[in-house]
């Protein structure tokens, strides 16, 4: 009775960047040097903005950051397989992803820095990050649906983490893309913990990826560390979408190497050796090495846009400095379409408060006087 | 009468407003438990499957949260969701969508996207109907920033509002009075004109007392209305109709002609709709009342099941007294 589910896994490149397929179309990725020298340098230009992001946090210039540190092949190979008209519904550890579709540092930096100006750019169609566990599922199954009713041949990529899979949204919205044939392939980022809780211990099937199975959909589990095999069966899945042919359901099997965020101290309940081990699976120096290994990426080119993406990210950071906060008022700009009346007086309200605020002295530190 | 005119009750002129959207409108869709081959189960969609086709009427699996959800995303993606929550009893677990994205999403996009769907349900009590079919928790809906919440009290105005939910750039939580879905039949002319969603509608003049209502409670309001006249005492009644934002001029340009003031709903009494606009007027017309602000409402308790729910229920009587205490004062 308990006959257990078959889970294809799948992995190209192992941790010490050995081929491990014999797999044609695998070969095919392993041979496109364009696309694994843009998947290199998309990975190494995000984990230095990762590493910025926590550093301006750290010094009181940005708000309360997650940091994507290790799951960097999982964000690339999701930017770079979608094409620019389909649709993503991202959650909020998709910065690679949201880079490679347009989005700036800059607005990354003032989401997270506290200003709704941050998801205001990107694909026109792209829905904004989303911090409610697991509810972009149902809105990507939502969208999913109107590009089927519209007649559109694209498709929609949605994320989540691993603790996301055990709500209710994530099943829910699994089921009806089986029942109703939707195109859109959700991409479980499992990076092993849900701030403090172990994979092990979130859900008690031995893959995520077999939750399709009770929603009647294809599923795979990939080495989420492995850019080239997330890549292939992320063509694989968006392929099928948009032929008509439904939804997939995607593990990426990585590691989460920073804290869940700038709030989070992980060593509150995992192990250094756990961490050290993990660091020497990590995405960006497999791929690294493969290409260097076929001379397909030398050290001068590395210093080289080592230094490029410290020039973009810089940039990004000056951007986001620079611009001015938007105005007390705004808050109620896009509240509704038109502004009702019955609001007008906390308009008033709003401009008495600031016409106080501004009136105020500075208050001088009283550190200051000692 | 013009062949657009129809003897219709309310739940026929959702169905009507729907049928009128739907033929104008291609992005317009329907999903929702029951909705399609079944025409839902107070019939509210009946015959749209028929006549618009399996992708624009969607029964969807049974998951309101999904239902919500979803609609959110179409909503976001060009079409235009009328979704029904069967009742409103079994609509909190749609609430995180609400609450959370519909209401936001052009806000936290600077505009880039919006989230202009439509959710249906039934709601009320007084029907006898089993236990989480009765409750009228508009007051919950009504506290988020970016929702609308409309209710009708009238065909007329079930059809009237309805186009004018489903033409709304805003998200809007629709919420049909089922006591009355069937209760009384009006002329409606099916001519697509949208009623708008920025004012109250005076039901009745009077000089001597303003009572403000919605929904189902509007019958005993208008019923207490005509009591009241034959003691002389003349009651402007008002339909609130548009909950949030709600339209707070006409009826205070009402209570200071008449200086009194009773509040009627059905839901609990604290912390209801009926408090925000008792103490909008206590803001902006103290000084014009004659009287203390009054509410009829249900009590703050589990609503009772059906054989005990006239004793929470407003009615006519309880409005009349409530009035009589108030021109006493």
């Amino acid at each position: 009775m308990t006959e257990l589910l078959k889970v294809e896994y799948r992995q190209y490149l192992d941790a010490g960047s050995e081929v491990v397929t014999t797999n044609k179309s695998a070969l095919v990725v392993l041979e496109n040097t364009d696309l694994l020298l843009s998947a290199y340098r998309w990975m190494a230009l995000t984990r230095l903005y990762d590493q910025k992001a926590v550093a301006l946090q750290r010094t009181g210039q940005m708000g309360t950051y997650p940091s994507s540190l290790g799951q960097e092949a999982v964000g690339v190979a999701v930017g770079l397989a979608m094409s620019q008209e389909d649709t993503l519904v991202p959650y909020y550890r998709d910065h690679a992803t949201l880079l490679i579709r347009g989005g700036r540092i800059r607005d990354l930096l003032l989401y997270w820095g506290g200003d709704e100006r941050g998801c205001a750019g990107g694909p026109k169609q792209d829905f904004p990050i989303c911090v409610p566990i697991a509810t972009q599922s149902s809105h990507a199954v939502g969208v999913a649906s109107a590009m089927k009713i519209q007649g559109e041949a694209n498709a929609v990529v949605t994320t989540i983490g691993d603790g996301g899979t055990s709500k209710g949204d994530f099943l829910e919205a699994l089921n009806v893309a089986g029942a109703w044939q939707l195109p859109v392939v959700f991409v479980i980022n499992n990076n092993q913990w849900a701030i403090s809780v172990p994979r092990g211990i979130q859900c008690g099937a031995d893959t995520l990826a077999q939750k399709g199975a009770g929603a009647g959909i294809p599923f795979v589990q990939v080495d989420g560390n492995d850019f080239c095999a997330v890549f292939q069966v992320l063509q694989e899945a968006l392929k099928r979408a948009r032929s008509g042919k439904g939804a997939t359901l995607i593990e990426a099997v990585t590691y989460r190497l920073g804290d869940h965020t700038t709030a989070d101290d992980a060593t509150r309940y995992r192990s250094p050796e756990e961490v050290k081990v993990a660091w020497s699976n990590e995405p960006i120096k497999r791929l690294q090495t493969y290409l260097a290994d076929r001379g397909w990426w030398t050290e001068d080119q590395e210093k080289a846009w080592q230094a490029e993406c410290e020039r973009q990210v810089e940039e990004g950071i000056d951007a986001y400095k620079s611009i001015q906060p938007e105005p007390a008022e705004a808050m109620f700009d896009y509240l509704y379409d038109e502004f009702p009346d019955v609001m007008s007086n906390q308009l008033d309200l709003l401009y008495q408060k600031v016409e106080r605020m501004e009136s105020l002295a500075p208050v001088s530190d009283p550190e200051d006087t000692h | 009468m013009d062949d657009l005119s129809h003897e219709i009750t309310l739940v026929e002129a959702v169905n009507l407003a729907l049928s009128h959207e739907m033929s104008s409108n291609e992005s317009v869709v329907v999903l929702g438990e029951d909705v399609g081959t079944n025409g839902g189960v107070f019939r509210a969609t009946v015959d749209l499957r028929e006549r618009f086709g399996f992708k624009r009427v969607m029964d969807t699996p049974l998951a309101e949260t999904l239902i919500a959800g979803m609609a959110v995303g179409m909503a976001g993606h060009g079409l235009k969701p009328v979704a029904e929550i069967q009742f409103m009893g079994f609509i909190y677990a749609a609430m995180e969508h609400l609450v959370s994205h519909a209401s936001r999403m052009r806000n936290r996009t600077r505009g880039r996207l919006s989230c202009p769907l439509v959710i249906r349900a039934p709601f009320g009590g007084g029907i006898h109907a089993p236990e989480h079919h009765s409750e009228s928790t508009e007051a919950l809906f009504a506290h988020i920033p970016g929702l609308r919440v409309v209710i009708p009290s009238s065909p007329a105005r079930a059809y009237g509002l309805l186009l004018a939910s489903i033409r709304s750039p805003d998200p809007v939580l629709f919420l049909e009075p089922k006591r009355i879905y069937r209760i009384d039949r009006q002329t409606v002319v099916d001519n697509g004109q949208a009623l708008p969603l920025d004012t109250c509608f005076t039901l009745r003049q009077g000089e001597d007392i303003t009572l403000v209502s919605w929904g189902a409670s509007i019958r005993e309001s208008l019923l207490a209305a005509e009591s009241l006249a034959k003691e002389g005492v003349e009651a402007e009644v008002i339909d609130l109709a548009s909950i949030k934002p709600f339209d707070l001029s006409t009826i205070l340009n009402s209570v200071r002609k008449t200086g009194r003031c009773c509040i009627v709903h059905e839901a609990c009494r604290s912390f209801g709709v009926g408090a925000e606009i008792s103490a909008s007027l206590a803001e902006h017309a103290l000084l014009d009342l004659k009287a203390p602000i009054r509410r009829v409402t249900g009590f703050d308790t589990v609503m009772p099941y059906f054989k005990n729910e006239h004793y929470y229920l407003p009615s006519e009587e309880d409005i009349v007294a409530t009035c009589q205490a108030l021109m006493k004062f």
